[in-house]
């Protein structure tokens, strides 16, 4: 059985940086069921676009907009100990501390829900289970590539792929590297 | 009244009235307002009589039987009325009689006191209309040369009966005392309040708790016999010095259940400062909504935790900023779906999409500098530099004219998805009427 390299573990938290970090969020969104979690400071310009968004993502999205830092945590914490929320997409504006971090793990532990941090760069927590680093690639007239590199994993490999994902369903294709297979995503457990 | 006075009346078309009296002042009528204003002046009447009812959308109706001797008679009592509601800056017409028929007509034509026994006589020289009959009937006996009541009183019943049907000869029995005719007085609207006093001052965060508990099972009871369900709720503690703290919470669905209310008012009791000790509890659902009885099963609803979810978040950030995307009916990229109170709202499915590709992401528009060629080859966006693999477009869409946007002066915009060799996938628009480049969104 071909295993699924972009399953993110639930009950855990997980990060994601760079330009494509908003697509990753929503291919992920559109695998989780249940009703979805979108944190976001109050004075976040961007939003997400419901006329763009894949196929039944839509409906199930909450977008919660606080204040301050502080707020921010608070929802995510109290979204992640949520039972049916599917996943919580979290933007910290500033790098969370340790204590921060390990607080949200075990309040997604206590819920078992999986959360996504959207983070800048170079900001990541070290209590966080995987941490991607998303980047749009250039490609063909048909294709919409995406190169997500796992760059952090404390339960199995790292990887790079690169994947054509046209952000309209949770169909996507991997694009392996000419001469070579698919790096050996083997599962650990 | 001077409007009536040049032969105006209700529910005349607004083109007739203003043929009539050209310089007729109108305004919409807030049916709801008036409605609550008048339930107001019965609660208030309720000082004069057990029984007290609305009475057409206009008046009251009070039954004072037995009453007018604790004011000192009939004319003390309409005096005190008159007074009491002059002082408000209400002006009432009034009357007294044997029957609800008679008092309704001498109410409307002139007002006054019909001593008992004299009921045939004092309303005798009223007109017709008075009688609660229709503006047909009224019009179809003054064409008769019937405009009084007490003409009417003295014809042959049947053939009145037969040419203006039964309605009309149960009026003029009613307002002659001749057949019965009860004031029904409408229950209160119920009041979702529970209070509790204690016999000693307590200061603990659990006491306080616990106190609550028992007043939310009360309201809980109370709300279940309506059928409703709370929306915002109210706390009051009085202290012992005679402060009153009050806490508001909301909740994201209507609701009666105690334990979750309960839990919603655990961070804010936290701050609260209980002084010497709080001797007295109020707590008030001041807006409720219908909450039928619904069908549980043994899973815990996933709508209720989500709701129970929303709900605290609610509470502490403020419910504008739980929000719910919405479609909306636009071709405007900003206008395209709405931002709206998820507590307040439901989801909708999203229509189907058709025509060009919407970015992923949407943010106001930002400038894009140094740009080169049409579409362009080369641009700046967010200091970094950027060459155009391939671009698509453009689609052109025009402001809503309709609308003030100021967003939107610079006329229509030419969109273009524009690939990048650096890998971004971008939305660019051109404005030809005043040219120049912005970004607004990224596609996946």
């Amino acid at each position: 059985m071909l295993h699924d390299p972009f399953h993110l573990a639930p009950a855990r938290m997980h990060e994601a940086e760079g330009q494509g970090r908003h697509a990753f969020a929503l291919f992920q969104a559109v695998r989780h069921d249940g009703p979805l979690i979108w944190i976001t400071p109050a004075r976040a310009l961007h939003s997400p676009m419901l006329p763009g968004l894949p196929e039944g993502v839509g409906e199930r999205l909450h977008l919660i907009r606080p204040e301050n830092e502080t707020d921010l945590l608070w929802s995510t914490e109290e979204a992640l100990r949520s039972q049916p929320v599917g996943l919580v997409i979290a933007e910290p504006e500033i790098p969370m501390s340790l204590t921060v971090a390990r607080r949200l793990q075990l309040a997604a532990e206590a819920g078992q829900t999986p959360g996504l941090m959207l983070i800048r760069e170079g900001a990541g927590s070290n209590a966080t289970e995987t941490r991607w680093h998303c980047d749009p690639v250039a490609g063909g007239a048909d294709s919409t590539l995406h190169r997500w590199s796992l760059k952090k994993n404390k339960k199995g490999t790292f990887g790079e792929w690169i994947l054509h994902w046209h952000g309209e369903t949770a169909a996507f294709d991997l694009v392996s590297k000419t001469g070579k297979r698919s790096p050996p995503a083997t599962s650990t457990r | 009244m001077t409007a009536e006075a040049q032969g105006l009346r209700r529910g005349m078309p607004l083109a007739d009235a203003r043929a009539i009296c050209p310089r007729l002042v109108t305004h919409p009528a807030d049916l709801q307002r008036e409605a609550a204003g008048l339930m107001a002046l019965r609660r208030f009447t309720l000082r004069y009589a057990p029984l007290v009812a609305k009475d057409g959308s206009d008046g009251l109706i009070a039954d004072i039987s037995g009453v007018p001797h604790l004011f000192g008679g009939e004319e003390a009592l309409r005096d005190d009325l008159h007074a009491r509601f002059a002082r408000a800056g209400i002006t009432i017409d009034t009357a007294i009689a044997g029957s609800r028929g008679a008092a309704f007509a001498l109410a409307r034509h002139g007002g006054g006191i019909i001593p008992g026994g004299a009921l045939q006589r004092g309303i005798a020289t009223l007109p017709v209309a008075g009688l609660r009959i229709g503006h047909e009937i009224a019009e179809g006996l003054t064409r008769l040369g019937l405009t009084r009541i007490g003409d009417l009183a003295c014809q042959p019943r049947a053939s009145l009966a037969r040419r203006f049907g039964p309605g009309l000869m149960m009026r003029l029995d009613q307002a002659l005392g001749e057949r019965s005719e009860p004031v029904a007085a409408e229950p209160e609207a119920p009041h979702f309040g529970v209070r509790m006093t204690l016999p000693e001052p307590i200061g603990l965060q659990a006491d306080v708790m616990a106190s609550l508990l028992r007043l939310l099972k009360q309201l809980g009871r109370k709300l279940a016999r309506h059928e409703m369900g709370a929306r915002r709720l109210r706390l009051e503690l009085m202290r012992v010095d005679r402060a009153t703290i009050r806490i508001e919470i909301g909740l994201a669905r209507p609701m009666r259940d105690p334990f979750r209310i309960a839990a919603l008012f655990t961070r804010k009791l936290e701050e609260v400062d209980a002084g010497f000790g709080i001797e007295a509890m109020r707590l008030h659902a001041h807006v409720t909504e219908n909450l039928p009885p619904e069908q549980i099963g043994n899973t815990p609803d996933q709508e209720d935790a989500l709701a129970d979810l929303f709900s605290r978040l609610g509470n502490r950030l403020g419910f504008q900023h739980v929000q719910r995307l919405l479609p909306a009916d636009s071709d405007i990229p900003e206008r395209s779906f709405t931002l709206s109170a998820a507590a307040y709202s439901r989801a909708e499915i999203r229509p189907p999409r058709y025509g060009p590709l919407r970015p992923l992401i949407i943010f106001p528009p930002e400038p894009v500098t140094a740009v080169s060629g049409h579409p362009p080859v080369r641009f700046r966006w967010r200091r970094r530099g950027y060459t155009t693999l391939r671009a698509t477009g453009p689609e052109r869409i025009a402001p809503e004219w309709w609308f003030d946007d100021p967003a939107w002066r610079s006329g229509i915009r030419d969109y273009w998805r524009i690939e990048t060799r650096q890998g971004p996938r971008l939305w660019l628009f051109h404005t030809p009427q005043a040219p120049a480049w912005a970004m607004q969104g990224e596609f996946a």
